[in-house]
């Protein structure tokens, strides 16, 4: 079993994500430079981390994805390898065109920083399994970009196909839906705005992070 | 070499929180008459070496400058 977590000029949450990873799963984590072009071989998850990846110029994301590494993360998720965007991770995504929708600027333009409860709105995912009966987790939101948008039909589809992980309880950004994670029509790739790596262990004030990256191993 | 103007704006019904911010903020200034909003981004650049700017130009917005999910983009040549 092993991790990646692609770090972008600009990550923030990429040391995180590691330490989340490994604490909560016990297993390794490599940090893999955006400028590289292949990932270590037999990886069964990639994370795309929170921050602020080339300063959100232009869009936030959209310079991320011209990153040599991303075709590298496109490749393994193709080949069905777990991929999971947490915050900028989600916008870039979003802008790779590997999950539908985008992230608008948080409606009442306020930096929303606090835990957050959400609901598993599918526990069947490769993500979520470990969350069985639990039904609402919490987890740490901290974004200015994290209001989630798709067109009505983008968004029929994805209610339908049981693409919505999870929502929020209280939308705290105006997000359709109350959407705060999707993940892909295959079921391998994930996005969502809260942290699941800043809510691995109960000092943290909560550890309902750690079943998610739990879940993805147990899934391999 | 032709000189690219690139206007990009939140398409129409997708909320512009920045557009209402700003004119909720012309209309504390005493302009009541400001209505529909929008803040948008102008990129332009120098383009060389192509047959059909604009065609380039537009397959740049496709790829990069502007996100059609949420924008729109219009292109300007001088």
């Amino acid at each position: 079993m092993s991790a990646a977590v692609i770090v972008f000029p600009g990550s923030n949450c990429d040391r995180d994500c590691k330490v989340a990873i490994e604490r909560s799963t016990g297993e390794s984590v490599d940090m893999v430079w955006h400028q590289e072009t292949e990932l270590p071989s037999g990886l069964d998850l990639i994370v795309l981390p929170g921050g602020f990846s080339y300063g959100d110029y232009l869009r936030c994301g959209a310079m991320a994805v011209q990153s040599p590494v991303m075709q590298a993360v496109k490749k393994a998720a193709e080949d069905g390898v777990a991929v999971v965007g947490i915050c900028n991770g989600f916008q870039i995504l979003c802008e790779a065109g590997m999950l539908p929708g985008a992230l608008l600027k948080n409606a009442g333009l306020k930096y929303v920083c606090k835990p957050i409860s959400l609901t598993v709105a599918n526990g069947q995912t490769r993500f979520t399994a470990g969350y069985q009966g639990e039904r609402e987790v919490i987890m740490t939101q901290g974004n200015g970009d994290g209001n989630y948008f798709a067109d009505a039909e983008t968004l029929k589809r994805i209610e339908g196909e049981g693409q919505v992980v999870f929502r929020y309880v209280d939308n705290p950004n105006g997000s359709v839906a109350d959407i705060a994670g999707i993940q892909n029509a295959r079921g391998n790739v994930l996005g969502m705005m809260p942290h699941p790596d800043r809510a691995f262990e109960d000092e943290l004030g909560s550890a309902d992070g750690a079943t998610l990256f739990r879940s993805v191993f147990a899934a391999a | 070499m032709a000189r690219v103007k690139v206007h990009v704006f939140l398409k129409p019904g997708v909320l512009d929180v920045q557009g209402k911010a700003v004119e909720g903020a012309l209309h504390g200034l005493g302009w009541a008459g400001v209505g529909n909003a929008r803040v948008g981004k102008l990129i332009e650049f120098d383009l060389d070496g192509v047959d059909d700017p604009a065609a380039e130009a537009k397959k740049m917005c496709e790829q990069l400058l502007a996100n059609t999910v949420i924008e729109s983009y219009r292109v300007e040549i001088a």
